[in-house]
Order: structure tokens, then C-alpha cells, then sequence
């Protein structure tokens, strides 16, 4: 019998947007699909969401943006995960973030950015392709 | 409304239809599927006959226009005389900005303004607090002091425009602002006309972007109220609102009902204040959002105002006509909104925007095709309120009062749509009302869990949704051009709130200040010192410390 753990994953809301529906959306479809979910609620500080990564030691960092702030708040999120040494923490994003925006921020350490018309289950598979420790 | 003899002839007519002309024919031509139903779960009947609204009195239930229970709409010609009033909600970077994008939307014939402000602004904060970064301008405009406000409304006469604001925990501060710029335009205080939409409820079960906790949240709704009804006669002091509760993931009887569940808790607070029914009631104003479900959106609207002239009549017995009008406000749905081929979207706000027209509106919003990527761009909307120049001024619905009514179906929606939400009302009635609902979680769960179904239906494609789940392509083939809001406008919003913290005369701020604590601490309404602080250029996160300080802060109750 596999006695593999299952998957961590912490589903943040960084800065002060409140469109929390795709966050909650996902954290539940994440749960049916056999993941621990993490769920921060709303207005978290890179800060914040980083030591809750650390703190649960989980696999997984799915960020959720909608307000045009991700441009500041995810590079400030990569670089403090990058100082605590949080290196094989898949980091994903989701949320109404334009294409012209999506290498710079694959760049900095983003695997992978989510639109608003993504299937939850894409983003499974996309976790469960890359969180396979081999 | 039909006599017996014809119902029974109709009846008759009807058993054989079933029994023969359709199955002969679905034998042949099977139905698209096994059952039909509305985003509510309401069952939709293959065929609407005059039997399903057997029960209707027109003179009971449907009414003339300008008469309870207003079902037919709010005023005696309705748009034959005036046209709803094409308010786009915009806002972004810096006053400056906006002020600009106003001045546009008006000169392409936008008949009234509604500012959006930007994160900070909404939760209290101003443009220089650590949580502020990243945000400001981002999501609407920076409003820290009144001096934004100022550049925000210089060039325009607030005597000859109405302006909307979707702020709730700081309504009292930006209003108090608006008050001071018509003050210094020297407009009177009985011609300032408006919305604040004030709405802190809704905050807690959808929008959630609460300062305080929900009973300081509702005493600063009632301080509105309150102030208004005396001062301000023209103004709306609250938007009682559905559309974040259905962007949230409600469905439609769900926006319906915990809508007017909240306008209940509101009506109930201002009475306790000692305000006459009479007096508040004509000024009470709401906000619904119209999705893609046609002819459920149709019966959504003309349910609520039949449903809440009906609540206002008997449950808080107001007697004025007009204090069981319910004035509407509509905004077509962001969240409906695709992000592949946005092209689309035009037409999906075509038809939402056709709903709210259809079903009465006073005032509407159309969406731009660009927002499920970025805030829209001068292109974008000005197409989006083009859509509503067509509706009007082409389609010919605006010619005549109300033209669905009598239909079977739309008669049976908004029957069903009422019943429902009814069913809803009674339950949070019996929970101990809305406060208690916010506490217990029932709202919150509620949309959660719609809002889960409804993706689960585009996934397992039992809801088509064009461009996404069914007609998908590759590519994209028409490119467009997206707003991007520089990041020039938080260091010019941060650099002007220092620039002003040099410039006011600060004991004069840090008095009106104090008045204010001392002011929330007595209970006395806020209203006329949060006006004195602001003329003093006390920042509204300034003011907004002195009530956490008081009222404490609102926590998150985490539910997924």
C-alpha cells in the first residue's frame, strides 16, 4: 500500500482584494480531489502567507489575485519564499491576470499563471504532474 | 383571469396535446434534455398555458405602472416619458484619472456618475499603509482626503449631475466629502442628489470587505439614514444589495431573498432609531445584477418590487405609495464574464442589459467586454454603453410599458421567484434575522455552496457556456487592447497625502478628531462631526482609527 502523503496546498488571497469565489471554488475542489487545503481567508501580506506555507509544510502555494496587484505582491511573495529556503514549493497563480503580464511573472518563480476560464481540473492535474517527488 | 368554461376548454385541449401531438413528435425529435430549469432550480414547463396563472388577479397582483404593488413598474409611463439613467461604474489611478474618464463617459452620454473606489479607500486605509501596497488606484480611484475628492469632481457641477459611490464601511466619510465639495461649489444641501451604497450587510455575507463588526456596521447605515432623511432629502442613503451576493455565486432567488432580508434588517434599525416609516422609506434604494437566464432575470425584478411593496405595506405598515417603491439599480454581471473570446461578452451584456430594461430598471450599468481581463478601456466602454443607447433608442421595447407582462411564463417566474424567496425570508425571520444569519454562517454556506454547483455544471457540461466548455478555439482571433493602471498613481497618491499632512493645519485635524471619539462614544450620530473632520482634511484613515479604536475590527469567519 502507497503510503505516500497527500498532497499540501495553501489557497491564499494576498493584498486586500475580496473577490474570494474562485479562491473558495478551488480550495474545495482541490479537497475533493484528496489535497489537504490550507484556506488563509482574505487580506493576507506576503508575509503571512509565506509563514503559513512554512508552517504547514505543504507542496503547494495557490495565490489568487483579481485586483491588478500582482505585479507587486507576487514578486514580494516568490522572493521571501526564495529566503527561507522554500525552494520545491510549487507556486501557482490564479485570477484576472492579462497574458503580457504571465513571463515576467514565470520568471521570478511562478510555475504556472490560472485565467478566470481554467477547469478546476486542469489545475489538479497541473499540481499532481509536478508535485510527483520521484 | 379566465373564466371556468375557457379553462376547462383549454385544459382539455392541453391533456390532448400531451397525449398526442408531442409524443408523436419527440419520438421523432427528442428534447434537448431530460429536464429544463432556471440558474435557481426552478423547473421549466415545456409549454406555459393560461392554467398556470389561473390564480393571478390582475388588479391584486399585477397592478398599473405608478400604482401598487408597482409589478408593471415604478412610474405611470415608465420609459415612454424618461429613460433609465446609464450610470457606469468607473474609477481607477488617481482622481485626476478619473475625473478624466468621468468627463469621457458624459460626453458620450452617460447620464449619471458612479465612482468606484479603490481597495484602500473601501477597507478605511490610507494610500501610505503597509497593507495599501500594490492596491491603490488599482481597483477604482485613491480617495484618501478630501483634497482627491476635489480633483475628483473639479468641472463638474454637482447641481446638475447625480452621482452613485459603492462604499460601505467609510460611506459616511465619503459622503460627508461630497457634502463639503457641493459646500464649496455652493450647492445646496437639499439638491445634492445620489446613492451612497452603504450597504455593510451584504458585506458580511458576500462582498467582505468589512471594517467593523455587523452591529457598528449597521449603526453607521442608520447614521446615514438618519442624516438624510433631515438633511439631505434627495439623497439615497443606502443601495440595499444583491449583485455582490450573486457575483459571490448565489443564485437568483438567493439574491433575491437575502436582498430583501437585508432591507428588512435596515428598516428595523432605523425604526429603532425612532425614524417614522414614512420618513426613510421613499429613499431606500437597491442594486441587482442580471445574468444570462433571460426570462428568470425578467421575473427576478418584477418579483421584487411586487414582493417588497408587499413587505413595506404589511410588515412596517408604510402608507405613502412611495414608501413601497423599490427603486432598482441593475449591473450586468462581471462574473458571467469570459476571458476567452471576450469578443462575446458584448453580447452577453446585450441580453442581461435587455433583461433589466425588460424588467424595469430605474438605473443601469452595462459591463465591458474587457473585464474579465483588466479594468476596460475607452473602447470598451463606451461599446458597453452604446449597448444601452441601442437598447433605448432602437429595439423599441422602451415604447411600451412593461411588454412581457400577461405572458404565461414570465406571469409563472416571477409567481415562483417571489414564493421562493418568501420561503427564504421566513427562514432567516425564524433564525432570529439577518445578524444572526451572518453569525451562524448561513449566508455565507449558502453561496458557497451555489457557487461550487455552478462551476461543477460548466465542468460536467450540463451548462453550456459559449466559448468555454462548448465552441472553443485555439486562438483567439481578434486582439484588444487592455488598461493598464501605471504604477506611477500609488507614489503620486502617497506622495500627495504627505504632501497634505504638511500643508492642513493639524491641531485643527487632531481636534476634530477627538470630537469624533468622543462622538462615536456617546452613540450620537456621526454625520455632522465626520463632516467637520473632513473639511479639517482628516484622512479617512485617520477617522476610520478612531472607530477601530471604539468598535474593533471585523475578523473573517473562514468558510469554504
Amino acid at each position: 500500500m502507497s503510503t505516500k502523503r497527500k498532497i499540501r496546498i495553501v489557497v491564499a488571497k494576498p493584498g486586500l482584494d475580496s473577490h474570494d469565489r474562485g479562491a473558495k471554488v478551488i480550495a474545495r475542489a482541490f479537497r475533493d480531489a484528496g489535497m489537504e487545503v490550507i484556506y488563509t481567508g482574505l487580506w493576507q501580506t506576503p508575509e503571512q502567507i509565506v509563514e503559513t506555507a512554512l508552517q504547514e509544510d505543504v507542496d503547494v502555494v495557490a495565490l489568487s489575485i483579481l485586483s491588478g496587484a500582482h505585479m507587486t505582491l507576487f514578486p514580494k511573495i516568490t522572493k521571501l519564499m526564495k529566503q527561507k529556503g522554500l525552494n520545491d514549493i510549487l507556486i501557482l497563480g490564479g485570477g484576472v491576470i492579462p497574458d503580457e503580464d504571465i513571463p515576467a511573472l514565470k520568471k521570478i518563480g511562478i510555475a504556472e499563471i490560472f485565467g478566470p476560464d481554467t477547469p478546476t481540473n486542469t489545475i489538479i492535474k497541473f499540481i499532481k504532474k509536478h508535485t510527483q517527488k520521484t | 383571469m379566465f373564466d371556468e368554461h375557457k379553462l376547462s376548454e383549454i385544459q382539455k385541449k392541453k391533456k390532448n396535446w400531451k397525449e398526442k401531438t408531442v409524443p408523436e413528435w419527440i419520438s421523432r425529435h427528442p428534447e434537448r434534455k431530460n429536464d429544463f430549469h432556471t440558474s435557481s432550480n426552478i423547473h421549466i414547463k415545456r409549454l406555459y398555458t393560461p392554467e398556470d396563472i389561473k390564480n393571478i388577479d390582475y388588479t391584486r397582483d399585477l397592478g398599473f405602472p405608478g400604482e401598487p404593488p408597482f409589478t408593471r413598474g415604478l412610474h405611470a409611463t415608465m420609459y415612454r416619458g424618461r429613460l433609465w439613467t446609464m450610470r457606469q461604474f468607473s474609477g481607477y489611478g488617481t482622481a485626476q484619472q478619473t475625473n478624466k474618464r468621468f468627463k469621457y463617459l458624459l460626453k458620450e452620454g452617460e447620464t449619471g456618475l458612479s465612482i468606484a473606489f479603490d481597495y484602500p479607500t473601501i477597507l478605511g486605509l490610507d494610500a501610505d499603509h503597509p497593507l495599501s501596497l500594490g492596491e491603490v488606484g488599482k481597483c477604482g480611484v485613491a480617495v484618501s482626503s478630501l483634497q482627491d475628492m476635489e480633483v475628483l469632481f473639479d468641472g463638474i457641477p454637482l447641481n446638475k449631475v447625480t452621482t452613485s459611490m459603492t462604499i460601505n464601511g467609510p460611506a459616511t466619510m465619503l459622503l460627508a466629502m461630497y457634502i463639503a465639495i457641493g459646500d464649496m461649489q455652493g450647492v445646496p444641501r437639499e439638491q445634492l442628489g445620489g446613492t451612497t451604497q452603504n450597504d455593510n450587510l451584504k458585506e458580511f455575507h458576500a462582498q467582505k470587505l468589512c471594517i467593523f463588526p455587523p452591529k457598528p456596521s449597521v449603526k453607521l447605515v442608520t447614521d446615514i439614514t438618519e442624516y438624510c432623511a433631515k438633511h439631505l432629502p434627495k439623497w439615497n442613503p443606502i443601495s440595499i444589495s444583491g449583485y455582490h451576493i450573486r457575483e459571490a455565486g448565489s443564485n437568483a432567488v438567493q439574491e433575491l431573498a437575502f436582498t430583501l432580508a437585508d432591507g428588512i434588517a435596515y428598516v428595523e434599525s432605523a425604526l429603532e432609531r425612532g425614524l417614522k416609516v414614512d420618513q426613510f422609506a421613499p429613499r431606500l434604494s437597491f442594486f441587482f445584477a442580471a445574468h444570462n437566464n433571460f426570462l428568470e432575470e425578467i421575473a427576478k425584478f418584477r418579483a421584487a418590487r411586487r414582493l417588497w411593496a408587499k413587505i413595506m405595506k404589511q410588515r412596517f405598515k408604510a402608507t405613502k405609495p412611495r414608501s413601497q417603491w423599490m427603486r432598482m439599480h441593475i449591473q450586468t454581471s462581471g462574473c458571467t464574464l469570459t476571458a476567452t473570446q471576450p469578443i462575446n461578452n458584448v453580447i452577453r451584456v446585450a441580453f442581461q442589459s435587455l433583461a433589466a430594461v425588460l424588467g424595469g430598471t430605474q438605473s443601469l450599468h452595462t459591463n465591458s467586454f474587457d473585464e474579465a481581463l483588466a479594468l476596460p478601456s475607452e473602447e470598451a466602454v463606451r461599446v458597453a454603453l452604446r449597448t444601452q443607447q441601442i437598447i433605448a433608442h432602437e429595439t423599441g421595447v422602451t415604447d411600451t410599458i412593461d411588454p412581457l407582462a400577461g405572458s404565461y411564463c414570465i406571469e409563472t417566474l416571477t409567481n415562483k421567484m417571489e414564493e421562493h424567496a418568501m420561503e427564504y425570508i421566513d427562514k432567516i425571520d425564524s433564525m432570529g434575522g439577518v445578524i444572526a444569519g451572518i453569525e451562524n454562517g448561513f449566508f455565507q454556506k449558502e453561496i458557497a455552496d451555489s457557487a461550487y454547483k455552478y462551476q461543477r455544471e460548466i465542468e460536467n457540461k450540463e451548462r453550456t457556456l459559449v466559448g468555454v466548455n462548448e465552441y472553443t478555439v485555439e486562438r483567439d482571433w481578434i486582439p484588444i487592447k487592455l488598461l493598464r493602471i501605471k504604477q506611477q498613481a500609488e507614489k503620486e497618491q502617497v506622495d500627495g497625502l504627505e504632501r497634505l499632512k504638511k500643508k492642513r493645519n493639524n491641531k485643527k485635524a487632531k481636534q476634530m478628531l477627538d470630537k469624533l471619539h468622543k462622538a462615536a462614544e456617546h452613540d450620537e450620530n456621526l454625520m455632522p462631526t465626520i463632516i467637520e473632520a473632513v473639511k479639517a482634511y482628516a484622512t479617512i484613515g485617520e477617522i476610520c482609527d478612531v472607530l477601530r479604536n471604539i468598535y474593533g475590527e471585523y475578523k473573517e469567519q473562514i468558510i469554504i
